[in-house]
């Protein structure tokens, strides 16, 4: 067992502090030590954008990222999304509106593109929504729904 | 108002966009030991032996299973049984199982079965299907690499070749491999159940399966052994057999240890040990008269089983039925074979054995029509099978049969008649081009899988007014499990919001079955309305009693006249009246046949799709891109019309990904891009504007008139992607998937 690192971050807004392995990648850390399962691990490659999260605001693949270099810094993961009474963000809420969802495994990691999306870009045309997501592999889908998804979240978004 | 046909939400939405739904790698077993696997690093071998000394002495090792571990039979219960669990004295690919090694942490476990030796004696290896079933060729099965033979006659194709046909075209085709790549990767939880069973949890199709196969390896009776299947992160067949490996294994560890174990596979060993579609070759011959009438077919077809016989007994059969395309033709002769070779074992994949020679038989159609000089979609409009057809097995469609109407509904929407034409004499370097591809998908298991076609279904109705519905098949992400509550409640005249549909769990769910070959809809949706009816009758009952007259079901509520209760008083009335409240169904499958010439009524009903896509060229690079897909299916009725779109947009394309870009590359049987960055699926940035249409010709069998089809955007749309590849060329590519270097062979 190799020595211990202490990071400190906030997840969905609360201060954390935990000893984790410097081997450890932030997807680990968030699934096994903080049990957020809800960021998926579809390849620990960085080739399927399924444990997409947020880090200071910017989509990455968290099977990349190791969690110390998290530390300090500011996380969001798909529990975050939902607010505290339940009700769906409005990406949520649209691609389960929009029959975006199937078998359901790459779409919380879509969710955290379109989200950093849309707080980017209130209006994005869509060929930026394609772009924002292509590096989120769905094999159900096609797509169609996911694009008109974030479309329509986008309409939703107060100017 | 029925919700049969309406856009409703799917039930299992919301759970999955907050990540609140339960996948296998999300359950965490306190003191769980994880499983990683040792496997064959040669294509065939004899072992000798298996050194396991340093790999049981590693850091955090709990226990290493070999095959002399199993303390049941070591043979995965399938068609043939012929696939060991864990190698047992030979070696026949290169990923096969050797043994499991469990560790305190997933790093453990893979460094220890890193250390395993295995020393073996090399065998000779064949990886081509053709060359496996030359004599001489090395045996992977005995007697001559034929897992599987079929043959069809029809008429006498011979004696129409030579003398009724004015043209004869004549074309070979191949494909390749196509890896499933759902988003969640293979896995299981097996934990003790604290009375000497073992309750296994996991990421599969076929829950009873898994209980056959955990079974079989333990040596456990089946009623002491729990399988539940959690969320599931996507199958398309790939979770149909080889889930039964993955629980085997994790089972067996726990029974070894009494401990909690998890198996989770990483992506690399998933694309290396776990089913692929298998690779086809089909000499495709057809003759027609002058006029565009088909005469004749003849279709020679071999699939590349691998190392394993598996499921390719029935993906060669589904394959070898529909193998002379959805066409009235008085003569057609199919034989094929399924052949072993020294590579992964393919099985079963969306389409199962279809696509591939419909790609060939498509495409072939095509040449003939050019031969003949005439539009390919006027050729198809001539002969495709309508009411009173025969099929080439000999059965005649009596009913539901919506091809012509599906290919009309494509041509109009994509203005084929204009357009078609418009793109001919094209001279610059990027070129477009317009196809068209037909397609027909028996539904069920047909006569090749007459014993399993069967579904049951428990319902039960809570005192409150909700309802469990149970059936065996299964939720992957195709939308079942909404489908089975909107076709119990509007059955019921419950609210759809009263409805549940259980997750399979093989103590609460009853055996429908495997979540295959599109049955879901037919099998489990009439044996849930069969387990309805009686409750309806005691529910209607009732609120005659309450309503003084006949009750009208509206919107979860029961009406006459201006009184009214709701679906729960009606409930409350039952239980207040001791009723039954509980319900089982079941459904048998009608009588299907295959017999002599392989002539018979295959399947119960077909599904059929026509698609027109449009594509871009670039005859410099070699770059396809496809534009527009306008694909038409005939579904029977569309329980949920939203659904039903969300299929073919996504059938759509995995069957660009499959035509284009999908490319397993092997070399002496092993795989050299197992991975997502060298083996290409289709992004946000690959896919074509999908145009989804459905017919509803109704099926009297069906639940509400519906029939699956969740399968069959794969079967006509690969071929209309080649066909507008070879218009935009002017020249017929002869393998999938058309790649860039494919795409400049075919132009030299």
């Amino acid at each position: 067992m190799s020595r211990l690192v202490t990071i400190e971050m906030t997840v969905n807004g609360k201060a954390v502090s935990l000893a984790v392995d410097p081997g450890k990648t932030l997807l680990e850390v968030l699934r096994q030590d903080l049990l957020l399962t809800g960021t998926k691990a579809g390849c620990e490659a960085g080739e399927c954008g399924a444990c997409t999260v947020l880090l200071d605001g910017q989509p990455v693949a968290s099977c990349l990222v190791p969690a110390a270099a998290a530390h300090g810094g500011s996380v969001e993961t798909v529990e975050g999304l939902a607010g505290a009474d339940g009700a769906l963000d409005a990406v949520q809420a649209a691609l389960v509106r929009e029959g975006a969802v199937q078998c359901g495994f790459c779409t919380p990691g879509i969710a955290m593109s379109a989200v950093a999306l849309l707080r980017e870009t209130r209006h994005p045309t869509e060929a930026a929504i394609r772009e924002a997501l292509a590096g989120n592999l769905c094999r159900c889908t096609g797509y169609a729904r996911v694009v008109r998804a974030v479309n329509a979240a986008a309409e939703e978004v107060e100017p | 108002m029925k919700t049969v046909g309406t856009r409703v939400t799917r039930q299992d939405a919301a759970a999955k966009a907050t990540g609140q739904a339960k996948y296998v790698d999300d359950i965490q077993p306190s003191g769980a030991i994880h499983v990683a696997t040792a496997r064959a690093r040669v294509p065939h071998a004899r072992i000798k032996g298996i050194d396991v000394d340093l790999a049981r002495s590693a850091p955090g090792v709990v226990a290493v299973l070999t095959a002399a571990d199993v303390p049941g039979r070591n043979l995965v219960p399938l068609v043939v049984n012929d696939y060991p669990f864990l190698a047992d004295g030979e070696v026949r690919f290169v990923g096969q199982a050797v043994a499991l090694i469990a560790a305190d942490t997933p790093e453990q476990a893979r460094r220890a079965a890193a250390a395993v030796r295995v020393e073996t004696e090399a065998c000779d290896a064949v990886f081509d299907a053709r060359e496996a079933l030359r004599p001489g060729a090395p045996v992977v099965h005995a007697p001559d690499n034929a897992f599987r033979r079929f043959h069809v006659l029809k008429g006498d194709p011979d004696g129409a070749f030579a003398s009724l046909c004015d043209v004869v075209v004549e074309r070979t085709f191949e494909t390749d491999h196509q890896v499933h790549v759902y988003l969640e990767t293979q896995g299981m939880v097996a934990e003790p159940d604290g009375r000497g069973g073992v309750v296994v949890t996991g990421s599969m199709q076929c829950p009873y399966y898994v209980l056959s196969a955990v079974c079989a390896a333990t040596g456990l009776a089946r009623n002491m052994v729990h399988v539940v299947q959690s969320e599931t992160g996507g199958g398309f067949g790939g979770k149909e057999d080889v889930p039964s490996i993955v629980a085997a294994h994790a089972a067996l560890v726990c029974q070894r240890t009494g401990r909690a174990v998890k198996v989770i596979y990483d992506r690399e060993e998933d694309f290396t040990s776990m089913s692929k579609r298998h690779p086809g070759w089909a000499r495709v011959r057809y003759g027609a008269t002058r006029d565009g009438k088909l005469v004749a077919c003849d279709v020679e077809y071999v699939i590349n089983g691998g190392a394993y016989v598996t499921l390719s007994p029935i993906v060669l059969w589904r394959g070898t039925v529909h193998a002379a395309g959805p066409y009235e033709i008085p003569n057609v002769r199919i034989e094929s074979v399924a052949a072993a070779t020294n590579t992964v074992p393919c099985g079963a994949f969306r389409g199962f054995g279809q696509p591939q020679v419909a790609f060939g038989q498509e495409s072939c159609l095509d040449e003939l029509a050019r031969e003949l000089g005439m539009d390919p979609a006027e050729l198809r409009r001539r002969n495709v099978l309508h009411l009173g057809s025969t099929t080439s097995t000999g059965q005649e469609i009596r009913e539901s049969c919506g091809l012509s109407a599906a290919l009309e509904t494509v041509l109009e929407a994509s203005s084929w008649a204009a357009r078609r034409p418009s793109l001919e004499g094209q001279t610059g370097t990027v070129r477009r081009g317009l196809g068209v591809a037909v397609g027909y998908y028996g539904v069920g298991l047909g006569a090749g899988g007459k014993a399993l076609d069967r579904a049951h279904a428990f319902i039960q109705i809570e005192a409150d007014g909700s309802v469990r519905v149970a059936v065996g098949t299964t939720e992957m992400g195709q939308g079942a499990r909404s489908e089975m509550a909107q076709i119990a409640a509007d059955t019921l005249s419950a609210p759809l919001e009263a409805v549940q549909v259980l997750t399979a769990d093989t103590t609460r769910v009853p055996d429908s079955g495997p979540t295959v070959a599109s049955r879901t809809t037919i099998a489990s949706g009439k044996a849930v309305m069969k387990a309805a009816v009686p409750l309806r009758q005691c529910i209607e009952g009732a609120a005659r009693r309450l309503l003084g007259g006949e009750p009208v079901a509206d919107g979860g509520m029961l009406r006459c006249g201006d009184r009214s209760i709701s679906f729960a008083d009606a409930v409350a009335a039952c239980y207040a009246e001791r009723q039954p409240m509980s319900s089982v169904g079941q459904w048998v499958s009608p009588e299907t046949s295959f017999g002599e010439n392989g002539q018979g009524d295959a399947y119960i009903v077909y599904s059929y799709i026509a698609t027109v896509a449009e594509v871009e060229v670039d005859l410099e690079l070699g770059t396809t891109r496809v534009l527009d897909i306008w694909s038409a299916i005939d579904v029977g009725k569309a329980v949920n019309p939203d659904q039903v779109e969300a299929q073919i947009e996504g059938g759509s394309v995995q069957a660009t990904g499959y035509a284009l870009m999908e490319r397993l590359s092997l070399r002496r049987g092993v795989i050299e891009n197992p991975n997502l960055s060298s083996y290409i699926i289709p992004t946000t940035l690959d896919v074509p504007r999908i145009h989804a249409f459905f017919v509803e010709d109704p099926y009297s069998g069906g639940p509400f008139g519906a029939k699956g089809f969740g399968e069959v955007p794969m079967i006509g749309t690969p071929a209309a992607i080649a066909n507008a590849v070879a218009h935009a060329l002017g020249a017929r590519p002869p393998a999938l998937p058309i790649t860039p270097e494919r795409v400049l062979e075919v132009r030299r």
